[in-house]
């Protein structure tokens, strides 16, 4: 059951615990920016938190970056089969960190966008070269898409290493990943010719355990009971993926009936709303 | 073990000074201080939540109906009493026009009721929750002792074209009320507080009420134009509703002052009904259709001449509706029916509409309610019109008292 729906009162009745910024309750309004954040940031717990996240963020760019070359590589030689094995491989970082790609703008879209995301003409990166390998099956045309998909994560990788970080912002980015699998991983749109929406979907709930735990040192101190209802709740999620696990990766979205998609689904918004209670609960800043 | 909600609320609206639920809030914000909606002339048209019976009963009949099955998820039974009292609390909340949970404005949280009951009056607002037989077949919850004798699930009925997954359910939550947005709210927000310990099974909204559960209340028609409910037991009847609506000493102790609650999901063939003559119509219920008039008679509520002939045939033909239906044919039984109309939108096979009546009754033993849709179910005229495509049975518990919860006595 949602309990901690009286969690958030818990900001009401702030006094006496440690370090709920202004921003996280009461009569403020604005948000704390991020880079305001990193401005007040001299607790080394805070600190710690913010280098855990990085530390994952920048892992799964390196992974990114060194994935998406043999699937970019295989595009430009024209190996059809090569490419639709090694597609998958890249999806799993980028959609571990997603929100944070988001946050930059014009990469996001030329990396990641469908179809109907962008105008006409300018629909390039991982989906037109998706649509291309399993709706038209072929590689033609795609050597220069996938060049350029190379450049893109790479500049991706870049300006994730620099990025501002904040509690607050991390723990929200955890309850934006579950927001993607609710929006199109579980409905199979994201994926739409490849199918392997169940691959993304993973990820997205690796990347939010990853931010979560993260922060998950300043939800305890406030907030013990909530972490741990919440890690149970992840474990839930990992396990209603199991049935359908392959080999090499899960079965096709295609596959999916609506007793399964209504079951993860379930799973999905159960983790996502104990999730959403974090911000808030959490102590933000020394 | 995480706080008891209750005594979470309690303690922190006592610590943060904060007031009644919409009104007197710390902090800034739209709601510090925002009032109720202006009180109409009829009041606020709250409708009392706890009592010696549950409201939406014997409640005279609201406009608008949200209705919801749920599955239990767990088979903990402290986790299912911990769900009713916070259902409890939160449907008192909304029928008093009260927000549901804690009232601040949070940036980073999200707000505990959803919000769009803000500036609605409570419109006759009333929750009522029923009990499957399923939740007491579950091994875990060690209820099966406290199974009422009459919860039996219905037995496949004459006609029946049931859809289970728009059937059953373990628990169910009615919301009427005369404002389509607060029957609303109330089921969304009951079904975001039981999220990970139920989920839901599936829903109805209704439209129009089709009976009058009281006597102040003119008699609506249903989606095939007629009169319908003309012949129903009146909350005014109490001694009609303590005979046939509220279970006695044959219940058990827990039940005592509660009732069984049939829902029936019917689908009205409307395109087929359109095009039937007038006359056809009218044989087809056994009533003229603008007066309500039993055939052959000039007021509404005149009592049905079952024994009349005419002509060598019965005025009321053998197989019309009301004769079927009628206390009389039926040794006696009488049910309080509470339906709604419904569309949901286009059959996609036919493109027809999907439309039609959602029948509910309350009456002491679902018995009753079984005997009549038998008859009907296998000799009523109206069956070349309608499909019974949904059913359910469900256990209403008594009333419950500030500071308790519905079903409280299951448990004891």
């Amino acid at each position: 059951m949602n309990r901690n729906l009286v969690r958030t009162a818990l900001c009401a009745g702030a006094f006496g615990l440690l370090a709920l910024s202004a921003a996280a309750c009461g009569s403020s309004e604005e948000t704390t920016t991020a880079t305001e954040a990193a401005a007040q940031v001299t607790d080394p717990k805070v600190e710690a938190v913010i280098a855990d996240y990085r530390d994952y963020l920048e892992r799964n760019a390196d992974e990114l970056v060194a994935t998406t070359r043999p699937f970019v590589a295989a595009v430009v030689a024209g190996n059809l089969a090569e490419a639709k094995k090694l597609y998958a491989a890249p999806r799993i970082p980028y959609e571990r960190i997603e929100p944070v790609a988001d946050s930059f703008g014009a990469l996001d879209p030329k990396i990641d966008a469908r179809e109907n995301d962008v105008a006409a003409g300018e629909f390039e990166g991982f989906h037109r070269i998706e649509k291309a390998l399993w709706e038209e099956g072929t590689t033609d045309g795609m050597a220069p898409v996938a060049e350029q998909l190379q450049r893109d994560v790479e500049a991706l990788a870049e300006k994730v290493k620099g990025v501002e970080l904040a509690p607050v912002q991390i723990a929200e980015g955890a309850n934006g990943l579950l927001g993607e699998v609710s929006a199109s991983k579980i409905t199979g749109e994201e994926e739409r010719y490849s199918h392997v929406d169940l691959v993304d979907f993973e990820a997205n709930v690796e990347g939010a355990e990853a931010a979560f735990e993260a922060v998950k040192p300043l939800l305890d101190e406030n907030d013990p009971d909530l972490g741990a209802e919440i890690e149970s709740h992840f474990r839930a999620v990992f396990n209603s993926l199991e049935p359908y696990r392959t080999e090499d990766g899960f079965v096709l979205y295609t596959e999916l009936t609506k007793a399964d998609t209504r079951k993860l689904a379930r799973e999905i918004d159960v983790l996502a709303e104990e999730l959403s209670q974090v911000p808030a609960a959490m102590a933000t800043g020394g | 073990m995480p706080p008891n909600p209750e005594i979470t609320r309690r303690r922190l609206l006592a610590s943060a000074g904060v007031g009644a639920a919409a009104v007197g809030l710390a902090g800034g914000g739209f709601l510090a201080g925002h009032q109720l909606a202006e009180a109409g002339e009829e009041g606020t048209g709250a409708v009392a939540f706890y009592g010696e019976h549950q409201a939406g009963i014997d409640t005279a009949a609201q406009d608008r109906l949200h209705f919801a099955a749920f599955d239990l998820l767990s088979e903990d039974p402290a986790e299912l009493r911990e769900l009713l009292r916070a259902w409890t609390v939160a449907a008192a909340e909304a029928s008093a026009g009260e927000m549901v949970g804690s009232v601040t404005e949070v940036p980073l949280a999200p707000p505990e009721d959803t919000g769009e009951t803000v500036g609605l009056l409570p419109s006759r607002l009333t929750v009522t929750f029923g009990f499957g037989p399923s939740l007491f077949e579950k091994p875990g919850l060690g209820l099966a002792a406290k199974r009422p004798a009459a919860l039996r699930p219905l037995p496949p009925l004459p006609g029946d074209e049931l859809n289970p997954s728009e059937s059953g359910g373990d628990i169910c939550v009615q919301a009427c009320s005369d404002d389509p947005q607060v029957a609303f709210h109330a089921i969304r927000n009951l079904a975001r507080i039981g999220r990970g310990t139920v989920a839901m099974r599936w829903s109805q909204l209704g439209f129009g009420r089709t009976a009058s559960t009281s006597r102040s209340q003119d008699t609506p028609r249903n989606l095939m134009g007629m009169k319908d409910g003309t012949a129903n037991i009146r909350a005014e009847d109490g001694e009609a509703m303590e005979r046939f609506v509220w279970a006695g000493g044959e219940a058990p102790a827990w039940m005592q002052g509660g009732t069984y609650m049939v829902t029936r999901r019917i689908r009205m063939l409307l395109e087929v009904w359109d095009r039937a003559p007038l006359r056809d119509q009218e044989r087809t219920i056994g009533r003229h259709k603008y007066s309500g008039a039993p055939l052959g008679g000039t007021d509404e509520f005149e009592p049905l001449p079952l024994e009349e002939e005419r002509n060598g045939h019965p005025t009321i033909p053998r197989d019309a509706h009301v004769r079927l239906a009628s206390a009389s044919e039926n040794g006696g039984a009488r049910i309080l029916r509470r339906g709604y109309s419904f569309t949901d939108g286009v059959d996609e096979s036919l493109g027809e509409l999907e439309a039609g009546l959602f029948f509910i009754s309350f009456q002491r033993d679902p018995g009753q309610f079984v005997a009549i849709q038998q008859r009907l179910g296998s000799m009523d005229a109206l069956n070349e019109y309608i499909k019974h495509v949904g059913s359910a049975l469900f256990a209403v518990p008594p009333g419950a008292e500030p500071g308790g919860f519905v079903g409280e006595r299951l448990f004891a």
